[in-house]
């Protein structure tokens, strides 16, 4: 029988690719370590070599094909004694096993009709965002390449400096670019030294720069947590506001995918208990766009937390010349009145669905992304608990001592006369985080969890 | 059992001790002790004379109640920071160093006042009150701290050397740290960044022979700290810490070679402190004697005024110079002893520099 070739994932995170070419063609013998294709992810583009040996019966998915699931078979090789015509194989919008739910949208670029995108859901718009503004579609990888590219045009004391972000164009391809239209100067590839480029970072910022420090995940900088917290957050302070640290760090933060317990961790809630920090976590391109550019303009020191998983999804990006959004302001993502879910980061997008799948039961619940984790927008959860009187707190990281703990004593403090039933936090498991599929699987929070965890406090009243 | 710095009388050579280096690579000129003018010997005894009285006056405060928390004495290592300093382009170069920093304050010439007032805990401090000793900045001076995390300041100076690169504004960095620091991690993350980018700054290690109570010798596996920066290719100088024109000398060679754009220089100057590491400091690592034996034999400030007898000023100069600076340092404490503390409200400012 044919031997399939199917989609392959070239990174943990990866979902789908483009087939950017074809290396051989119906017909053509081959034998294991040939190329057969390029196969371009949002992270790089990377040669597809075979395996097996045999004849190319079919090639199912042509080259320049976008939004190539994992898993799609892409061609079929006929082995020695092999009829050439295969079996039908499945066809290319045949829906992958897909880990992580994404509600991402097809691309703009994709000129086919998108075969089965979800059913759009009313999605509350961002009140900073007048009606009627013409909307871009960006990953939320290019809206924070976008946010430093211009900032970078606008103020010659931005510099950007990591590890790869400059050759390399970023390990996760977040400042492709950049080393080309701003020079070596302003973006700098550092030795793998955390400490030291965190520090140095942080006394270029004293000095005058406005640096954006990138941390290939915030896992590795934890090494570098000394400059984050007792330099860059307390010199304001100490000085008697004589000497600022305007400096931004940013990358990305929390589980990514079968990458285990030293690669995969929210720091929100460590950072988010410093005073003297700005901490931002946003959840769409838009967001991501509209916040990092406010961070980099802050004069504030601020930690800037991304998502790994949500680099490739897409989003509406308002396409106006200067998107900037304000800090520490909370969006409602849905409104409703039976109950709020508060989440931030990758929570968000469960959250929505969660929501999603309510409302088919009838249960309207108002979804809030926080957006900014310090200073909290208490306000805009506070007026939410007025209306829906239940409080689910939804958090992509441990439940000790974290965001959604914070925000059950907020509740209990100044929304206690609102509150009809305990707040509620859906959170990771309490362990580190595991290798195994199952493992990993059972101990990160899901929109099934988000579910019950409503239907639990509605049925509770 | 610490060596005391050793102690030349006439015209030192600072760098005799250190080897030829192992390879042809260029490396800055030999230092020289600097030719200084009368007018310049009579400077350099008034600022380490100033730290001194500054530093003797700290102490009794602390004794008193007045000063509270850690309180780190520089008394004995004055030449290291007038001599060091004294080479620097004020306007444009910038200091750092570690929590050990009222002596570098008051070489770069900010008012003792605002100093004592930020020890005692008063809204007129430089740091209005929320800093402490070991956290004061003057950012008008070009001086960034006055850094409580032991280490940290070298990373930082090499950030501010980096603003200087990236600017293009002709200045350099000097970043203080003591031979304890020498063993942190990031100096060694951040020498590797200095030289590779050729940044302008010079590292200066103040060995005062103690991390604590801990002598070089029991922490470091190699004890000649100005080695420390060879695997990375930054030249390095040993300097008597205790000859204020031999380190100034040595400045000079450091600065002409870190300004003309070939990267960092490692200095170590070799000095002592008189004090305990802290005001706590039950100083049992080290006997009175050996104390005594610096002060007697290598005292920065007492070499300096035999070179100025020899010079011909005679002994009323100096005790005009004595009264002057007791009554500096004597309205400084009463300053900072009278001024108000700061006002409640001020535990909230400052957190942020934006409102959000």
């Amino acid at each position: 029988m044919a031997i399939e070739l199917k989609m392959p994932a070239l990174s943990p995170t990866m979902e789908e690719g483009t087939l950017a070419k074809w290396l051989v063609k119906e017909g053509d013998t081959v034998k294991s370590g040939d190329i057969l294709a390029e196969i371009e992810t949002d992270k790089a583009t990377m040669e597809y070599e075979a395996i097996d040996e045999g004849t190319i019966a079919s090639i199912l998915v042509p080259e320049g094909t976008d939004n190539v699931k994992v898993g799609t078979v892409i061609a079929t090789i006929a082995g020695e004694v092999e009829e050439a015509a295969a079996p039908a194989p499945a066809p290319v919008a045949a829906p992958a096993p897909v880990e992580t739910p994404a509600p991402a949208p097809a691309p703009a670029s994709a000129a086919a009709p998108a075969p089965a995108a979800p059913a759009p859901v009313a999605r509350a718009a961002d009140p900073s965002v007048p009606a009627g503004t013409a909307m871009v579609k960006l990953t939320v990888r290019e809206a924070l390449r976008d946010a430093m590219a211009e900032e970078m045009r606008a103020d010659d004391r931005i510099f950007v400096m990591g590890e790869e972000v400059a050759e390399y164009q970023g390990a996760y391809k977040v400042t492709q670019g950049l080393l080309d239209e701003f020079g070596a100067r302003r973006v700098i590839d550092t030795p793998i030294t955390e400490y030291g480029f965190a520090g140095l970072g942080s006394g270029a910022a004293m000095g005058g720069l406005k640096p954006i420090i990138e941390f290939m995940t915030f896992n590795f900088a934890m090494q570098a947590i000394d400059h984050i917290i007792n330099s860059a957050a307390k010199t304001n302070y100490m000085s008697g506001g004589q000497m600022r640290c305007p400096i931004v760090f940013r990358g990305p933060n929390g589980a990514a995918s079968r990458v285990a317990a030293q690669h995969s961790q929210n720091y929100a809630p460590w950072y988010a208990s410093v005073p003297g920090l700005i901490v931002i976590s946003p959840y769409d391109a838009a967001d991501a766009k509209g916040l990092l550019k406010a961070a980099i303009r802050s004069e504030d020191p601020v930690v800037f937390l991304e998502n790994e998983l949500l680099y490739g999804r897409s989003f509406e990006v308002p396409d106006v010349a200067d998107y900037v959004l304000p800090i520490g302001k909370a969006r409602i993502m849905r409104e409703g009145r039976d109950v709020t879910i508060v989440s931030y980061s990758i929570g968000v997008g469960l959250a929505l669905e969660a929501a999603d799948a309510l409302a088919g039961e009838g249960i309207e619940a108002e979804v809030i992304d926080l957006r900014t984790l310090r200073p909290l927008d208490t306000a805009t959860v506070l007026e939410s608990l007025k209306k829906t009187n239940r409080l689910v707190v939804v958090e992509e990281g441990w439940p000790v001592c974290s965001i959604a703990s914070e925000l059950a004593m907020v509740a209990m403090e100044q929304g206690f006369d609102d509150l009809d039933a305990p707040v509620v936090r859906v959170c990771n498991e309490d362990v580190p985080l595991p290798y195994a599929h199952n493992l990993e699987k059972a101990a990160l929070v899901d929109t099934p969890r988000v579910i019950a965890a409503v239907k639990a406090i509605i049925n509770r009243a | 059992m610490a060596k005391a710095p050793a102690r030349k009388t006439a015209a030192p050579k600072n760098t005799a001790s250190t080897p030829a280096p192992a390879t042809n690579r260029e490396s800055p000129r030999d230092p020289a002790p600097y030719d200084a003018t009368p007018a310049e010997l009579e400077k350099f005894y008034r600022e380490m004379l100033l730290i001194r009285r500054f530093e003797e006056k700290a102490g009794q405060l602390y004794g008193l109640g007045l000063i509270g928390g850690f309180c780190h004495l520089y008394i004995g290592q004055e030449a290291v920071a007038v001599g060091l300093q004294s080479a620097l382009d004020g306007d444009k170069d910038s200091v750092i160093t570690g929590y050990r920093d009222h002596g570098h304050m008051l070489a770069y010439g900010i008012d003792p006042k605002v100093i004592m007032a930020e020890l005692t805990g008063r809204a007129a401090g430089i740091s209005r009150g929320k800093g402490g000793s070991m956290h004061m900045f003057s950012v008008e001076h070009k001086f960034y701290g006055g850094h409580g995390i032991v280490g940290a300041q070298v990373s930082l100076g090499t950030g501010l050397a980096f603003a200087h690169k990236y600017r293009g504004d002709g200045g350099i960095a000097m970043a203080y740290f003591g031979d304890g620091a020498a063993n942190q991690g990031q100096v060694y993350e951040s020498f590797n960044m200095a030289e590779l980018w050729k940044l302008p700054i010079i590292f200066v290690i103040e060995n005062n022979q103690y991390a604590m109570g801990t002598s070089v010798n029991r922490s470091s596996a190699e004890d000649q700290l100005y080695r420390r920066g060879e695997s990375f290719r930054i030249p390095g100088m040993q300097v008597d810490g205790m000859d204020v024109l031999a380190v100034r000398g040595a400045a000079e060679a450091a600065i002409e070679w870190v300004r003309a754009g070939k990267g960092p220089v490692l200095m170590e100057l070799k000095t002592y402190r008189y004090r305990g590491h802290s005001m706590s400091d039950p100083a049992k690592y080290r006997s009175r004697e050996e104390v005594q034996a610096v002060r007697d034999k290598s005292d920065a400030i007492e070499h300096l005024k035999k070179l100025m007898e020899e010079a011909g000023i005679g002994e009323d100069k100096f005790k005009a110079i004595d009264k002057e600076i007791r009554q500096i340092v004597s309205d400084a404490a009463d300053f900072a002893e009278s001024a108000p503390e700061p006002e409640l409200h001020e535990l909230y400012t400052d957190v942020l520099v934006e409102q959000y």
